[in-house]
């Protein structure tokens, strides 16, 4: 009996879903495509990073190509470049997370606090500017500013600084430094954004009381403001942290050459010319791969650090 | 106590005045290289190798945008970046807006599942060989619908949409399903004509992906006719095939003065003209978007 009702009360449940179903066919279509091209798109390459284990040959199938466990893991650890291309990666990331992730947060601050409303949207218009660039027609600006007879040169032999022009991008002791300096003028507008929107979120009154009291203008900034943005600052730095192993692609890749190859093989160009210049595509997938792993279990520490440190985090 | 009040007024004065230096500093760093670039474009080439021209173009001449304009390459290049611009984007603002509709209902049976799927592609991708075979194996490689398809979706973008969608009021939406209306008459009537501010925001986002990018010209594009105009930037650029191509290019309207150098200066300012154009008036959308996206994120 008591079966009977059980198997009903399944039966009813099922038949209660198909009904629910049937009554959202049309917002269950409109999801499932979405997610069809999830699959596809997403999902498809990522069970092709199987082929990271195999040795995949471009003109057959994935499932057919033969096991290999771990050799090019193995392959990768032993490559001669593997201790430059890890240096680079750290090197040029950790210099952007040093310097490009302190001074949009100031760069906000020190914007909130002119009092002129359209000097300061003046100021917030230019400085998005250069986001809207590309990195080709920027990476073509600093090698014209770089070259021998650019105006990098011609102001510091002004200067007597130098006495003979230096091709900067064709030297690999250079290269970190315009790395960082070029993303920063690119992306600090941008990035502010964010932090100005949460200062602007920040309860006026709380200025008005502070000021009431006899605070001076330092004395808000890092009572009032620093504080009240944390929770921002704290998420932004997770996402920061967990692209270490990733720096930026698509400046790398126009601003590199090979006469400064030896400061800009990162990890995602030596990808790059494995896969696709020599076409080792199961060796390039498995440095992928090893910089995906290492990337989440980033966010991940980071994330969990952060949320014992500040109580906000990215989830 | 009136002693130290005037002092304080004096160093916040100072302040005051320090932090518009700073930012009059930000504005000329950020605008002089593209100033640099626009007045050494209008200038005779052959003179502007000479360098020396920081402020204003010293033998004034549009010749290096004559040769632009005249070579059929960078304008089969620009046709190229037009049309997966105007296509691509509005095509991926509305198919992330109509899986992002249904993704927005509660009632939506597997909601969860399948916010699930679309955050882990967030965080955690195939990467760049994996994606290759896949687009070689599909038969998108050197095929303009390369531009259009993989780009038609990210989660990040579905994400702003959801946060917008869920804030919309369902009274209209009831009253149409009342008169029988199904979901998607609905999206298409009644959801897409009030969203016109996210639907803005994320178009902006796609279409200066879309403008600006030279990647999928770079890997996924063989035949020249289908190169967009950033890719053929970026050849010239860091490959330094210029010789050829700008041969070709300032050969076409028979000019000794303009060079490579000055042709590459004029396709670059064409190139970042239209959008910087553009961006200020859309400002208040962008900005929009991404309080939209942080508040979920």
């Amino acid at each position: 009996m008591r079966d009977l009702s059980v198997r009903a009360g399944s039966k009813s449940r099922i038949l209660a879903g198909i009904k629910k179903l049937s009554r959202q066919k049309y917002l269950q279509g409109m999801a499932l495509i979405g997610i069809i091209w999830m699959m596809v798109f997403a999902y498809l390459p990522m069970y092709g990073i199987i082929i990271a284990f195999k040795k995949y040959n471009i003109t057959k199938p994935i499932a057919s190509a033969p096991w290999v466990g771990l050799q090019h893991f193995n392959d990768f650890f032993g490559d001669d470049k593997f201790i430059q291309i890890l240096t680079n990666t750290l090197g040029i990331s950790l210099l952007k997370l040093a310097i490009g992730f302190p001074l949009p947060i100031i760069f906000a601050v020190l914007l909130n606090e002119i009092t002129s409303m359209r000097f300061k949207k003046y100021v917030q218009t230019v400085s998005y500017l250069p986001h809207f660039i590309s990195w080709v027609v920027l990476g073509g600006i600093m090698i014209t500013w770089t070259s021998e007879g650019g105006i990098i040169n011609h102001i510091l032999m002004e200067l007597k600084v130098l006495n003979e022009p230096v091709v900067f991008l064709a030297e690999p002791q250079y290269f970190w430094g315009i790395a960082v300096i070029s993303d920063i003028w690119k992306e600090l507008g941008w990035s502010a954004i964010i932090y100005m929107a949460a200062i602007a979120g920040i309860d006026p009154e709380l200025y008005e009381a502070a000021t009431v009291d006899g605070a001076s203008r330092f004395n808000r900034i890092f009572m009032i403001t620093l504080p009240c943005i944390k929770g921002t600052v704290a998420v932004l730095f997770v996402l920061a942290v967990s692209s270490i192993m990733g720096t930026n692609f698509d400046q790398i890749f126009v601003l590199k050459n090979p006469l400064n190859a030896p400061a800009s093989d990162v990890i995602d160009i030596y990808v790059y010319r494995m896969g696709m210049n020599s076409a080792r595509f199961s060796y390039a997938t498995a440095i992928n791969l090893f910089k995906s792993v290492i990337s989440l279990m980033l966010l991940l520490t980071a994330n969990r650090v952060t949320k014992k440190l500040t109580d906000a985090s990215l989830f | 106590m009136r002693f130290l009040n005037t002092r304080q007024s004096i160093s916040e004065n100072a302040f005051e005045l320090i932090n518009i230096f700073i930012m009059l500093i930000i504005c000329f760093l950020t605008l002089y290289p593209i100033w640099y670039c626009i007045v050494n474009s209008f200038n005779d080439g052959a003179d502007a190798m000479m360098g020396g021209i920081y402020w204003w173009p010293r033998m004034f001449s549009i010749d290096n945008y004559k040769a632009v304009f005249a070579d059929t390459s960078i304008l089969k290049a620009f046709a190229v970046t037009i049309l997966r611009t105007v296509i691509g984007t509005a095509l991926a603002v509305y198919f992330t807006a109509m899986v992002s509709y249904a993704l927005s209902k509660k009632e939506l049976a597997g909601r969860k599942i399948y916010m699930m799927i679309g955050s882990i592609t967030l965080f955690f991708s195939g990467g760049l060989i994996p994606f290759f075979i896949l687009i070689k194996k599909i038969g998108l490689y050197d095929n303009f619908l390369v531009f259009i398809i993989p780009s038609m979706f990210y989660f990040f973008n579905a994400i702003i949409f959801i946060a917008f969608f869920k804030e919309l009021p369902s009274a209209l939406e009831e009253s149409a399903k009342i008169d029988g209306a199904n979901d998607v008459v609905i999206f298409i009537k009644i959801i897409i004509p009030l969203s016109t501010p996210v639907l803005a925001t994320i178009a902006i986002y796609v279409g200066v992906y879309h403008w600006n990018d030279y990647f999928a010209g770079v890997i996924f594009i063989k035949s020249m006719d289908l190169q967009p105009i950033q890719t053929f930037l970026y050849k010239i650029i860091a490959e330094n095939t210029s010789g050829q191509m700008m041969g070709r290019a300032a050969g076409s309207i028979n000019q000794g003065a303009v060079t490579s150098q000055s042709i590459k200066l004029a396709t670059m300012v064409a190139t970042t003209f239209p959008i910087v154009c553009v961006y200020p008036f859309l400002q208040k959308y962008f900005v929009k978007g991404i309080l939209l996206g942080s508040v979920k994120g």
